[in-house]
């Protein structure tokens, strides 16, 4: 099937897998072109011409190239606003602010100490790399403060900007998935109850599982 | 006033806030929260933005935090107003939101971090650590190199015309111009260039001079 959508990069990078699954959320058929980060591949030439930080994933739609995993959703969101989820970017314009501020706070406040962990705990001990007690401790108490506000805000609506899951809740799945079922910190999340269930809920989609899928095999 | 911005003269974050709001013309009240009193870490500003951090931002019945939400929201509200922020081309905007998502992931932990360490630290009678600005200010020059390269290609950041991936730079450059980080930048011409454009806008200004002298 001729697909005008291309991504680049491992399934199991957060980054990329944050921009499958928006594709599978939307409906929007692609191809995968995978990418070795072992071989350095993500610093050739071909690749710093579409990504020029050397970092995946990068993407290609029509004559456009795009890199950033938020900045591609976006995209993909706005081109596709009535296919599959529909309101993954909101259906007005004041649903569509609520969902940019909480994948701001995802962006700065969620994702900085839950990539850390992600990488120390999960991706250092398969890398033989040795782990950063202290670094691990430090940003396990800023994720401690970001999920009690969240714990409050899913306590009053059933998704972060609303009653319909969103990009928001969205760029969450990458990295919690990482922590609650490769770590044992899984009870950050599972202990908090109003995260739990949003955890639940928003982790067995069909997109996001088949995103595991991929990365599982 | 419809638009109120609660922030504080002195939060990056709250800058970058009125810039837009200066490029599109519109009119708001600055509310000063007291960080000196914690009053951000206080219920009443918590239910404007329960992280506890400037800025919150209201505009009729609109609440919002996080200030790279609010630019947009601005931008989006108040398209047909001021200054284009955000262009109306799917193809552009996306590009555009490419760089302002470096912006938001690169550009700003290495340059904010040095903002605290030169200029804040100081200001509050605080040691600057100079092994930490020596670490970020490497951190900063791959992302500069980058910078160069794409501005060699086109005017601003997001394509030929000046949006909000150019204006979320603002605050940060501002103060380390004012910094020895100032040389990383003269040491790029096309960055220089770029930079000095961006900080001489008549909306940007109009944001400077509500600073203390």
């Amino acid at each position: 099937m001729a697909t005008s959508v291309t991504v680049y990069g491992p399934p199991l990078s957060t980054a990329v897998s944050r921009v499958l699954v928006c594709l599978l959320e939307k409906d929007v058929p692609f191809q995968l072109v995978p990418v070795s980060m072992a071989k350095m591949e993500h610093k050739k030439p071909d690749f710093i011409k579409m990504q020029p930080f050397g970092q995946v994933p990068a993407f290609q739609d029509d004559d456009i190239t795009l890199f950033e995993s938020r900045a591609i959703c976006r995209y993909i969101a706005e081109k596709y606003p009535t296919q599959g989820t529909a309101g993954l970017y909101g259906t007005n314009p004041l649903v569509k602010a609520s969902i940019d501020q909480w994948l701001e706070a995802e962006s700065q406040s969620f994702n900085p100490p839950s990539s850390v962990l992600t990488f120390q705990l999960v991706f250092a001990p398969r890398m033989k790399l040795k782990q950063d007690e202290a670094l691990i401790k430090l940003n396990e108490g800023k994720l401690v403060k970001v999920l009690d506000v969240y714990e409050n805000r899913l306590g009053s609506s059933r998704y972060l900007a609303g009653d319909e899951f969103s990009l928001a809740d969205l760029s969450h799945l990458p990295n919690t998935q990482f922590l609650v079922d490769k770590t044992d910190r899984a009870e950050l999340f599972t202990s908090r109850k109003n995260v739990s269930r949003w955890w639940s809920e928003i982790s067995t989609r069909p997109a996001w599982k088949k995103v595991v899928e991929m990365q599982n095999a | 006033m419809a638009v109120k911005v609660f922030g504080f003269v002195g939060s990056n974050a709250t800058y970058r806030v009125l810039a837009s709001l200066y490029e599109k013309n519109v009119d708001f009240e600055l509310v000063t929260v007291n960080m000196a009193a914690w009053e951000h870490k206080r219920p009443r500003f918590l239910a404007r933005n329960p992280f506890g951090q400037v800025p919150a931002f209201e505009d009729g019945d609109v609440s919002l935090f996080e200030s790279r939400a609010i630019t947009k929201y601005v931008a989006e509200a108040y398209a047909d107003k001021g200054t284009s922020l955000k262009s109306k081309d799917l193809k552009k905007s996306a590009i555009e939101g490419v760089w302002a998502e470096v912006e938001a992931q690169k550009f700003d932990p290495a340059t904010a971090k040095l903002t605290w360490e030169l200029f804040f630290k100081p200001l509050f009678g605080m040691t600057t650590d100079e092994a930490v600005v020596e670490e970020f200010s490497k951190k900063l020059e791959p992302v500069l190199d980058v910078y160069e390269a794409r501005l060699t290609e086109c005017k601003y950041l997001g394509g030929d015309s000046f949006s909000l991936a150019d204006l979320h730079h603002l605050p940060n450059t501002q103060v380390l111009m004012g910094t020895k980080v100032k040389s990383q930048f003269d040491a790029r011409p096309h960055v220089s260039a770029w930079a000095a454009d961006i900080l001489a806008r008549p909306a940007w200004v109009k944001v400077t001079s509500l600073l203390p002298k």
